[in-house]
């Protein structure tokens, strides 16, 4: 359980096989999109619960409201994920870049 | 419709080299209480069971499809680099006869999944029930799978897992209360 | 390794038994057992704890040791 939190650092240094004009982003897969792919997995994880408890519990107005709030905060932290490691969605739900990114390992049961 | 995300709800590990692993694993992906199984019960409920309820049959349905890839990722990476003769050191030797090292729907002793593991009785709460107990038969399973491993992260991936089940079945119980509240209303006024 | 949530019984054993006895089983009742309806306000985990403990609420949660990390592995 402990091991979760060290992934961060050392990604800085091979992040060098970037297409022009990216030249210090880090890469799809390696520790910095680990790290900040678990930043967006705890907001949206906390997403899912409230969505399943507000199915039972419609009129939690403190539950609408923090759900209201994470959902805002969790469309910042993915419109920022986008930028740097490309499409979480797609079918037109993000944007993309040239070439077609969508279709770029790592899918995420390879990573 | 739905839309894919490019992203894992939990981020699934797997430190140590170990197919055998692997072949318990699948019981979850094809097994009769797996994640394949639950999706596919609770998204076929849904068409008929009063309105109340179908938003939770719907949204717990979608979780599980991201189990079935949590299971799945766990699967692929303890198999993606085992050879032959390692697959059949782990009892999978039949496994790859048939698929190589792909995965496919069936439970830990190699049965194919069928749509006879799972139930749509049209009676709501004969299919509520029938959910709460495939939340705790997936629960134990999560248990004895847990028992079966050393590695600390898959352990983790499985806790992760085993407590979604716990939540699950909270919410389908409180879905037959709610279904049982309706008729109170009415006598009421 | 065994907290609040698990409770324990002793099987009948047999003098024809064939395995050594296993003297006292243990299974395990997690607490939504005990909530029927979950109530409004329930104190919530900060999120990164409810990630990895797989739900937002300490009253939902249960815990689950490997007994193989137990026997050492």
């Amino acid at each position: 359980m402990a091991e979760r939190n060290d992934s961060t650092g050392n990604a800085s240094a091979e992040a060098s096989s970037q297409p022009a004009g990216q030249p210090e982003r880090s890469q799809p897969g390696d520790a910095a999109y680990v790290a900040e792919l678990e930043q967006l997995q705890k907001v949206d994880f906390a997403l899912v619960e409230l969505t399943l408890y507000l199915d039972t519990h419609p009129t939690d107005m403190q539950a609408i409201q923090q759900f209201n709030q994470l959902a805002q905060r969790r469309a910042q932290i993915a419109h920022a994920f986008e930028m740097k490691y490309g499409p979480l969605m797609q079918f037109g739900h993000s944007f993309t870049r040239y070439p077609w990114q969508w279709a770029q390992a790592p899918w995420p049961w390879q990573v | 419709m739905w839309i894919y995300e490019k992203k894992l709800q939990y981020p699934v590990r797997v430190s140590k080299c170990d197919p055998r692993m692997a072949r318990f694993l699948i019981e979850q992906y094809g097994g009769a209480d797996g994640e394949l199984s639950a999706a596919l019960r609770y998204l076929n409920q849904r068409y008929t069971i009063p309105d109340k309820v179908v938003g939770l049959l719907n949204d717990i349905g979608t979780e599980e499809f991201a189990h079935l890839e949590m299971i799945a990722t766990m699967v692929y990476k303890l198999t993606k680099d085992a050879t032959p003769e390692m697959l059949e050191a782990a009892g999978l030797g039949p496994h790859f006869v048939n698929h190589d090292n792909a995965l496919f729907y069936e439970n830990a002793a190699g049965n194919p999944w069928t749509a006879t593991y799972i139930q749509a009785k049209g009676d709501p709460i004969a299919d509520l029930y029938e959910d709460i107990a495939a939340e705790e038969k997936a629960r134990a399973t999560y248990q004895w799978l847990i028992d079966m491993t050393d590695d600390v992260d898959i352990q983790d991936s499985l806790k992760f897992l085993r407590e979604r089940e716990i939540v699950h079945s909270l919410r389908f119980r409180e879905a037959v209360e709610i279904l049982k509240a309706d008729r109170e209303q009415k006598k009421v006024y | 390794m065994y907290d609040g949530q698990w409770r324990e019984w002793k099987p009948y054993v047999s003098p024809w038994d064939p395995c050594p006895p296993i003297r006292v089983k243990w299974y395990v009742v997690p607490p939504n057992q005990y909530i029927p309806f979950q109530p409004m306000n329930l104190p919530q985990f900060p999120l990164d704890e409810a990630l990895r403990r797989g739900t937002l609420w300490p009253a939902l949660y249960s815990p689950y040791p490997s007994r193989r990390a137990v026997k050492g592995g």
